[in-house]
């Protein structure tokens, strides 16, 4: 008597407004282990799952001080420690021509920060994902709009979580295999 | 700001998600290909192999081949660095700025903007490598430690280009890739081919979609345009430091950075211009790229062409009242010397000419407005071309005066870039999608949530 | 002619093997003289046979196939020292040091007249060429022909094996030949034999020729040196009835006219009268006139360049010019001044009355390319003006025998047409490019029945020859040779002769059937009996070290005025206005083209015309105006029936209606170098118009000739470049008076660089720079600076470390003439090095602009940002990496450049360290005046100091405190470590028209 574990449950749905209603109903139910699916970024669901995170701009502030320590230093280290000489008498330090090069590290920093910590922090890059065993979840990059309740879920139960979905009329609900 | 054209819509009617998805997928997923991509391919890739034997032939034999001579020690190989480091500017304009702007309509045109910038940028590098006496030790204008225990010379805008340019495509590239993740995503879930599917697979990184991941995706992308931004303008800046920070006559002018700027988004819109008229052509995407989208670039070109103008003016004006009498003949020199009509044809070509756009009609009129781009495109060159030329050769001392020519071999290499470009930009057309698929579902109706009252 | 037989290279290398460790050029001349290796050639070349008329080709064959051989043997470039004993200048031979060059006293014969020279020779190889201060005509300066004279000894193309109707042939088989002939010759008491050279100033040669002809009474010695000064015998001949020679001390002239004569150009006697004429100027005074100078002439010469008051007057009226001064000095010359001269009325008298004011210490000068008459007025003058026995002098002529060279070629020519002439031996001369055209040499010549040409070159003359010899270059050779005043001086060789030249007393001393005696022998035994002294070793020891033989110097001897000079004269020249008039003159470097094939020479650029690789018609803008001729215009010159066609050049400065043409171009057998250069203007020298004549007519055409000019722009733009004063207004304390001058901006935001130890530093004073280019041949010779070639030249790619900028100023028609070297400026705050990406161009701790070829990757930032265009890049491979004997010329000390890198003056930072480590090895510190520059060293003008700013006492801190001293573009605040001394002129205060402004 094994049924195969779950990843959890899908709902489909046609057009944003349905989901962001399943959302809302999803968390009201009390259900936290929620997420959403969608072709492209919907504010109102985000919102709705309440997701509140503000790791990736501390990181990008950081990358671009960081990048911008690390290019002055550079131009200092190597112009008036490592290999001090006299070039069109000016002065070593010549720090207002330093600027330029420091910009463009600070802004160095900033980028990769932002792009490597939007991946790191969204797990990608990721080959595979029990969704993708989904057939219908391939439309999540065209024109349908998912939602997820995990398995993992305390109040996650296989039927009364299917029946609760069914009552927010999805196209159709499926099972994701762990 | 309330023409009827403003109100007219940025997507054309009756389209849904799917066909968003189809039509614009359907040009990469497709197996045919348009024969003009044919031609344009084949044509971009002849100049392309001319470009290679020119590079051959200038490593066998050294920049002699090219016209550059004291004093005029650079010629069109930094001419044409500075004329496509610039175009590649209104790509990152458009995706960054407009963005920061929240200008919807720049979503159908800043893909193919921004790989526009991308290969703009690949052309302008290949230049101030190639140019060296020994283009082979490129490589010590980098910071690296070296058994000669040497350093670069942070004070040289050389060594600021070089910082400057290599962030600029990094950070272009990032930008540009992080954009294409949900368009490979849904190529992956709509290509045929098994091919296809596993080369997007691996390129979407398994984009699923997520909201958590939207999230920190829209984060990313603001935090990108926001850097991008400041970005952009430091590098044309810092472009035009090579010559500004130089003492030469018609070089040295605080005005250049801000009037580089400007120069540079006014030839990087007509360069948008004169690729976007035939690719909504060729690939019938007018409902894409609407005459609203042509009528806004009309206006920005109109715009940042007053700029460059500006500029010109107070070039001549500082040089007059200056009263340093080898900035007064450096710009007497301009008007009435050997190379006077190159710069009566500049100002025709980008001041002049470019009036017509405060006309509704003009900007409404295709042909018109790909004329007008073409005439910044070569207005902006000549642009360029006065500025390294004429100043230098009648500096300071007349008997070191000299005159500059291009060779063929000069020629042969821009025409070569042109051909590098094109084929970079007919291969991304042909194997990514040259619209964001999914910026542009944001723009439908339905992809409003309607809060239905209680 | 060997009959062929199967070619042996068995022979050739076992040959090869028993030269291998042998140096190289030695075993080369053993190989070219081996029989095996004249049937290997022979056997390679059949068609030599008949390579009379060939074009060379088969010439540069036989070269290849040399130079394969010396792979073959697997020698580099190494030399070997002769065997005579040669005397150190300084150092003795054991003293020598590797890396240290040592440098050995010799003489430059240069068109018969020698220049005391110090050649530079490192291990055995001679690099470089100095001026030798003992010697009187140099005076330690040296001049472009003497500092390219070291390029010479390496041309490659210099003839190199003896050859009979083009084949490669023994010198033994020559000798051979000789003796029959000569045999044949002695039944005839030598009835049949003439020999023809240039002027033979040398006392063995002339001494060898006189018993030669002693011998064969019924043989002929004809001379032909086309610089030859017959006007200038004439001339004496009409003042006094004799052949004398006059001579000038500048150095107490208070007034100096020259009619025509680029007394501080000519080769002779150029660099002592520069060197005289700048020291008396320096000493002049407000109304103290020292050495003011007065110049007339059609084209602008350097002579004309120092001028105080320059005329551009036609070559032909110069003569009436003369008569008219002439006699407003109390001359009685007949007739009355030539009409044409009426607007000129007002100098004429000033001159009057500025050289009668300067009670007798005066220099009449007169052109060597003016006609007798002048020359005879000009001792006129110079008696009633009591200069003689002040500041003028005659002596006895210097040739071993002055003569009418023009009748004396013609004579040789009329024998050779009547078929008197049976042996032709021509030593050292190309008289079928260089003689009058109306003397048909060429022609002449097919009815000799043997023709025999000894010369440096396979040249035109050589071509149409039995046998050639080929000379060896005065670097490699022994001899002698008289100066200007008639010192004698041995030419002693730095090196064994690289190919293998002979030199003329080789050949006389075979046709004297003495084939056995060496040419060292030769000099040497003559000199024993010369002088008969009898500690005659010691004598010669100190002649080889010092370059000179001690009173061999005509002595100065009275002249005997003829009372009737004045009414001798003949008939003034015609001045007729409607006519245009040619005026030939030597190329400045090239002189008649016997340097042709030498690439500095070709690529330095012609004072005052700036123009390089070509000679052109010069004419003045007026006169191109009025002809309706564009600069590059191709026009056909005709005068008589002979024709030229040549590009035009226009010159300000030139005289109106009057085209001059250089010598020297044209040549058709030059050598890689100089075949096909310019254009040949011979057909147009006849001996009715040696040096040019009235009666020109000009056509233009529509054809174009690029002419490769350093500079194409001669106008200052109203610039404060080249800063003028006159002496009177120094005196009143204005060191420029030619207006307000930008202020030097010197503050910073930052602390200017501490140099305590030296501040090298050097100025160059304006007042006395001729503008001859010596500087920069010699910067070309000291730091290996590459030759480019016209095309390059035309693109702006000269490589030249050092120009000399020309302004004109002033009306086009009449313009002050103004020179400007302009070195590296090293700046303090240099703008090239701040621009730099890599550091491959920074100061030193002594405020070196340094370039570090390694470095540098070549963006040309650094030029582009250098406001004085000092910078030379390398756009090619301009070196030539290839040619064996030209690695063996190169300065060891300098780095050859390759292709990409940036170069520019150095300061000849290779001789501030080679001083340092002197003073360091003599524990001191390096005192002012160890370190001289090439082109300070070079300068006959004394116009170029260097030195170290921070003492005190240095000349060159001297020259920074003068109120004259200035800075080129200070007000960029570039802080030039050179500067420079503003023009003085002295211009005669009664002639209103100042000169200098």
């Amino acid at each position: 008597m094994s049924r195969p574990a779950l990843y959890g449950l899908l709902a489909e749905f046609d057009d944003p407004t349905a989901l962001v209603q399943a959302v809302r109903a999803t968390r009201a139910a009390g259900y936290r282990k929620v997420d959403a699916f969608t072709p492209f970024p919907i504010e109102e669901v985000i919102e709705a799952l309440e997701i509140h995170e503000k790791r990736l701009p501390m990181l990008v502030l950081l990358g671009g001080i960081l990048g911008g320590l690390a290019g002055y230093a550079l131009c200092y280290w190597t112009s008036v420690i490592d290999y001090p000489i006299n070039v069109g008498g000016r002065p070593l330090h010549s720090w207002p021509a330093f600027i330029p090069p420091t910009f463009e590290t600070t802004v160095l920093g900033a980028s990769f920060a932002a792009v490597l910590g939007m991946l790191v922090l969204n797990g990608l890059p990721r080959p595979h994902h029990p969704l993708f065993a989904v057939p219908r979840f391939a439309l999540s990059t065209n024109d349908r709009f998912f939602l997820c309740i995990r398995s993992t879920d305390p109040l996650f139960d296989r039927d009364d979580t299917r029946r609760f979905l069914e009552r927010l009329v999805p196209r159709q609900v499926s099972e994701v295999d762990a | 700001m309330s023409t009827p054209r403003e109100r007219a819509p940025i997507i054309g009617p009756g389209h849904t998600f799917g066909t968003i998805t189809d039509k614009i997928s359907a040009v990469v997923l497709s197996a045919r290909t348009p024969r003009a991509w044919w031609v344009g391919f084949i044509i971009g890739g002849a100049l392309l192999i001319v470009m290679l034997n020119t590079t051959a032939y200038l490593i066998l034999r050294g920049v002699g081949i090219w016209g550059v001579n004291i004093p005029v020690a650079w010629g069109f190989a930094i001419i044409n660095f500075v004329w496509w480091i610039g175009i590649g500017h209104a790509g990152t304009l458009i995706s960054a700025i407009l963005l920061l702007l929240r200008q919807e309509w720049r979503q159908s045109i800043n893909r193919f903007a921004e790989a526009m910038t991308l290969f703009a940028v690949a052309c302008a590098g290949l230049y101030p490598i190639l140019h060296l006496g020994r283009p082979w030790l490129f490589y010590w204008l980098f910071p690296y430690p070296n058994t000669m225990g040497m350093w670069p010379n942070f004070r040289s805008p050389l060594i600021w280009d070089v910082f400057a340019v290599s962030t600029y495509a990094t950070v272009s590239l990032m930008f540009w890739f992080v954009g294409l993740i949900p368009d490979l995503a849904t190529l992956r879930d709509r290509s045929q081919s098994r091919v296809g599917r596993i080369i997007y697979g691996v390129l979407a990184m398994g984009w699923r979609g997520s909201a958590r991941h939207w999230k920190r995706y829209e984060e990313a992308s603001l935090l990108l345009a926001g850097l991008c931004t400041p970005l952009v303008v430091s590098v044309h800046t810092v472009v035009s430091f090579d010559f500004a920070v130089g003492i030469v006559p018609g070089w040295h002018a605080t005005i250049f950075p801000p009037y580089f700027v400007a120069g540079a988004i006014y030839g990087g819109f007509a360069m948008v211009m004169t690729l976007a008229i035939p690719l909504r052509r060729i690939y019938g995407l007018q409902d894409f790229i609407t005459a609203k989208h042509l009528d806004n670039m009309g206006r920005v070109l109109l715009a940042t062409g007053l700029i460059v103008a500006y500029g010109y003016m107070s070039e001549a004006f500082t040089s007059w009242y200056s009263g340093n009498q080898f900035e007064a003949y450096m710009m007497l020199n301009r008007f009435t010397g050997p190379y006077a009509p190159l710069y009566w044809l500049l100002i025709l070509a980008n001041v002049v000419i470019p009036q017509a756009l405060w006309f509704d009609r003009v900007r409404a009129s295709v042909p018109a407005l790909f004329a007008i781009a073409m005439s910044i495109n070569v207005g902006m060159w000549l642009e360029r071309y006065i500025i390294v030329v004429t100043s230098l050769h009648r500096d300071f001392l007349p008997s070191s005066w000299g005159m500059y020519s291009g060779t063929i071999f000069d020629w042969s290499m821009y025409l070569g870039t042109i051909g590098l470009f094109l084929t970079l930009f007919l291969l991304f057309i042909r194997f990514l999608p040259m619209i964001s698929i999914f910026e542009m579902r944001t723009l439908l109706p339905q992809a409003e949530v309607r809060e239905e009252e209680p | 002619m060997s009959q062929l037989r199967p070619f042996d290279l068995e022979a050739l290398r076992r040959h090869l093997a028993a030269e291998a460790g042998a140096a190289p050029w030695r075993s080369l001349d053993e190989l070219a003289g081996r029989p095996e290796f004249i049937e290997f050639l022979n056997a390679e070349f059949p068609q030599q046979a008949l390579a009379l008329d060939g074009e060379g080709v088969d010439r540069r064959h036989v070269l290849k196939l040399m130079a394969a051989s010396l792979a073959l043997a697997g020698l580099g470039g190494c030399t070997r020292q002769p065997e005579e004993r040669l005397v150190p200048f300084v150092r003795q031979p054991e003293h020598r040091v590797p890396g240290k060059p040592v440098y050995y006293a010799t003489s430059a014969p240069i068109a018969g007249f020698g220049v005391g020279v110090l050649a530079e020779s490192h291990e055995g190889r001679p690099t470089k060429i100095e001026g030798n201060p003992d010697h009187p005509a140099s005076l330690g300066a040296t001049d472009a022909v003497l500092q390219a004279a070291v390029l010479g000894l390496y041309d490659p193309d210099r003839s190199q094996v003896v050859t009979q109707l083009g084949d490669i042939r023994p010198w033994s088989a020559f000798v051979a030949t000789m003796e029959g002939v000569m045999a044949a010759q002695r039944e005839r008491r030598g009835a049949g034999l003439r020999i023809l050279t240039g002027t033979v100033t040398s006392p063995t040669l002339a001494s060898q020729l006189t018993a030669l002809l002693a011998e064969l009474p019924e043989a002929r010695w004809h001379q032909w040196e086309p610089l030859g000064r017959d006007a200038a015998r004439a001339g004496a001949l009409l003042a006094f009835g004799e052949p004398l020679e006059t001579r000038y001390r500048l150095e107490q002239a208070r007034v100096v006219l020259s009619l025509d004569a680029d007394i501080l150009g000519a080769p002779a006697h150029g660099l002592r009268y520069t060197r005289e004429l700048v020291r008396a100027r320096r000493g002049a005074g407000a109304g103290n006139p020292r050495g003011r100078l007065y110049v007339v002439e059609p084209f602008p010469s350097c002579t004309g360049a120092l001028a105080d008051h320059r005329l551009p007057l036609r070559r032909c009226e110069v003569d009436a010019f003369a008569r008219a001064l002439a006699r407003r000095l109390g001359i009685a010359v007949p007739g009355a001044d030539d009409p044409t001269l009426a607007r000129h009325a007002a100098w004429i008298d000033a001159l009057a009355r500025d050289l009668r004011a300067a009670g007798g210490e005066v220099v009449v000068a007169a052109g060597e390319q003016q006609p007798p008459a002048v020359h005879a007025l000009a001792h006129a003058m110079n008696h009633a003006l009591g200069a003689v026995g002040r500041t003028v002098e005659h002596a006895a002529p210097v040739p071993a025998r002055w003569e009418d060279e023009a009748a004396s070629l013609a004579s040789l020519v009329e024998d050779m047409q009547a078929g008197r002439v049976d042996v032709l031996v021509m030593l050292g001369c190309n008289p079928v490019f260089t003689a009058p055209a109306d003397l048909r040499v060429a022609d002449a010549l097919a009815k000799v029945p043997l023709r025999i040409h000894h010369g440096l070159y396979d040249d035109e003359t050589a071509a149409l020859c039995h046998w050639h010899l080929p000379e060896a270059h005065f670097l490699e050779a022994w001899s002698d040779v008289r100066a200007y005043d008639g010192t004698a001086s041995v030419v002693q060789p730095l090196i064994a002769p690289l190919y293998e030249g002979r030199t003329a007393h080789d050949v006389v001393a075979v046709l004297a059937g003495q084939s056995g005696r060496s040419s060292h022998e030769l000099v040497r035994e003559h000199w024993r009996q010369a002088l008969g002294v009898p500690d005659f070793e010691i004598v010669w020891q100190r002649a080889l070290r010092d370059g000179v033989i001690e009173g061999t110097s005509q002595p100065a001897r009275s002249a005997v005025l003829r009372g009737d000079v004045a009414t001798r004269l003949p008939p003034p020249a015609s001045t007729a206005t409607d006519t245009l008039e040619l005026v030939l003159r030597p190329d400045p470097y090239l002189l008649d083209g016997r340097f042709a094939n030498n690439g500095w020479l070709q690529e330095l650029p012609r004072p005052l015309t700036k123009v390089t690789w070509d000679n052109a018609a010069y004419l003045a803008p007026a006169t191109a105006a009025r002809l309706g001729l564009a600069n590059e215009q191709v026009v056909e010159l005709a005068l008589g029936d002979a024709r030229v066609e040549a590009p035009v050049w226009i010159v300000p400065g030139v005289a109106a209606e009057s085209v001059t043409l250089h010598l020297g171009y044209g040549r058709r057998r030059a050598g890689r170098v100089g075949t096909g250069i310019g254009v040949d203007v011979q057909a147009l020298r006849t001996r009715g118009a040696l040096w040019g004549g009235l009666g020109l007519t000009i056509r233009p055409t529509r054809r174009r000739h690029r002419i490769a000019c350093t500079q194409d722009h001669f106008s200052m733009e109203g610039r404060d470049l080249v800063r003028r004063t006159t002496v009177a207004a120094l005196a009143d304390g204005a060191a420029h008076d030619d207006g307000a001058h930008e202020p030097t901006w010197n503050e910073s935001l930052y602390d200017p660089y501490p140099y305590e130890g030296h501040r090298w530093g050097m100025v160059i004073d304006l007042a006395t720079c001729i503008g001859c280019n010596a500087c920069v041949a010699a910067c070309t010779a000291e730091n290996n600076v590459a030759v480019v070639g016209k095309d390059q030249v035309l693109r702006g790619r000269e490589m030249q470390w050092l120009r000399v900028d020309r302004y004109f100023d002033g009306p086009l028609d009449d313009p002050a003439l103004l020179h400007q070297p302009v070195p590296c400026m090293h700046c303090e705050t240099a703008p090239c090095e701040v621009v730099c990406p890599v550091n491959a161009t920074v100061h030193s701790s002594e405020g070196l602009n340094e370039m570090v070829y390694n470095r540098c990757v070549g963006t040309r930032y650094c030029s582009n940002n250098c406001p004085y265009k000092v910078r030379r890049f390398n756009f090619y491979l301009f070196q030539d990496w290839n040619t064996e004997s030209y690695k063996l010329g190169r300065n060891p000390d300098v780095t050859v450049r390759s292709r990409g890198v940036m170069e520019k003056c150095t300061y000849c930072v290779q001789r501030i360290e080679e001083a340092r480590i002197t003073a360091m090895q003599e524990g001191r510190t390096i005192r002012d005046g160890d370190i001289v520059t090439a082109c300070q060293q070079a300068c006959p003008a004394d116009a170029i100091v260097f030195g170290d700013l921070n003492d005190p006492s240095s000349k060159v801190a001297a020259w920074h405190r003068d109120p004259r001293n200035y800075s080129l573009l200070a007000e960029l605040g570039t802080r030039p470590r050179t500067t420079y001394l503003g023009v003085v002129r002295d211009p005669n205060p009664a002639l209103a028209k100042d000169r200098t402004a």
